[in-house]
């Protein structure tokens, strides 16, 4: 008898139904591809600082420098991105390795309902970091004149082209955290309940 | 092989999902009720103040973060209508549990993103030359704080609703 890629009946295999195999790797490249992404945003982002030294003003005709810095840690938005997207990529990582050595252990069936909470529970702390630190990224390059607010882009430029760079990295993670999400979910209701075994 | 949708399953267990059916539908109108609520508050959240020689109008419109929770709660607001009449039963519940996650995600973003722009609005930012501006406009933050705290609440019912069609799709499983 060949063995099947497709799920077997209950009646032949005990307690856990096998999930389709090309489909497991699918969902394995896609959590490696967003892991990387995730990671990436959270390292740029956490190496972004620049430091530029400025004329502030002039008194008679010796200019006053100062040296003013743009850290990331300076905007509690950026801060929080970056902890969103560590534990994002952690999450990826944990995922991974439950995926590939993880396989023996279930406990009464709950493994892919965890992970499918899990993915849940990553989706929204990574989009919350997302929103937040784009708008903050739109009010660092545009400003807002309404509340008087200046845009700081133009005088730390490398800073503001660092901080674009992890954003859009975090959100290709995002995106595809979602289709791993909506993935995982759907993997739940694949095998349908045997409700008569081919007897 | 039963390939059908008839229900050969045992009493307690149709019981259970019709249960879990209307505890959906009432979470789906929780959460169509509080994106209203939530939207309703930051549409008319506007202030206007003299201070020295400077005008403030401070209204939802100037800043875009507050315009993306707008949107973003009127978007997920509008989905939770349109899946209340597609119950759990039709073809398309496989389609409104994936939409679901996608569209659980839009109110949690809007909302970090409000709060990250509402903390420099209150507290400034230093290290930007950013002025807080909620003591000028008083009114105007308290209404912006009542509408994320909505927002909140609506952000928590999508999650609610996501781990609760879940849980009908485990109940699935033997």
């Amino acid at each position: 008898m060949a063995l099947d890629n497709e799920a077997k009946p209950e009646a032949m295999h005990g307690s856990t139904p096998i999930s389709k195999a090309p489909r497991n790797q699918v969902l394995l490249a896609l959590r490696l591809v967003a892991f990387f992404a995730t990671a990436a945003a959270t390292v740029v982002m956490a190496l972004n600082k620049q430091t530029k030294t400025m004329v502030v003003a002039t008194i008679g005709s010796t200019p006053i420098k100062a040296t003013l810095s743009a850290k990331f840690q300076h905007t509690p938005a950026f801060v929080y991105f970056v902890i969103a997207n560590g534990m994002a990529s952690l999450h990826n990582l944990l995922m991974i390795v439950v995926e590939i050595w993880g396989d023996k252990f279930d406990y009464k069936g709950l493994r892919l309902v965890i992970i499918a909470i899990l993915d849940m529970m990553t989706v929204a702390l990574a989009s919350g970091g997302d929103g937040a630190a784009t708008f903050m990224a739109e009010l660092g390059k545009n400003g807002n004149s309404h509340a008087r607010w200046n845009k700081i882009c133009d005088k730390f430029g490398s800073f503001c082209d660092h901080g674009s760079g992890a954003i859009i990295s975090s959100f290709a993670g995002l995106l595809l955290l979602v289709i791993i999400t909506a993935m995982s979910i759907g993997r739940l209701a694949k095998p349908r309940p045997a409700t008569l075994s081919p007897v | 092989m039963i390939t059908s949708r008839s229900d050969h399953r045992p009493l307690k267990a149709r019981e259970d999902s019709m249960a879990k059916a209307k505890i959906s539908l009432v979470l789906r109108l929780l959460a169509v009720g509080s994106t209203a609520a939530a939207i309703g508050i930051m549409v008319t959240s506007h202030a206007t103040a003299k201070v020295l020689n400077l005008s403030f109008d401070a209204r939802y419109n100037n800043t875009p973060a507050f315009v993306y929770f707008v949107v973003a709660e009127a978007v997920a607001g509008g989905y939770s209508l349109v899946s209340l009449f597609l119950s759990s039963k039709s073809l398309f519940w496989r389609a409104v549990m994936m939409m679901d996650v996608v569209i659980a995600m839009l109110p949690s973003s809007s909302i970090f993103a409000t709060v990250a722009i509402g903390r420099v609005g209150k507290k400034g930012n230093n290290h930007a030359g950013w002025l807080p501006i909620c003591g000028q406009v008083p009114k105007f933050c308290d209404r912006v704080i009542g509408a994320l705290i909505v927002g909140f609440v609506a952000a928590a019912i999508y999650l609610v609703l996501l781990l609760c069609s879940l849980h009908s799709l485990f109940a699935l499983k033997p």
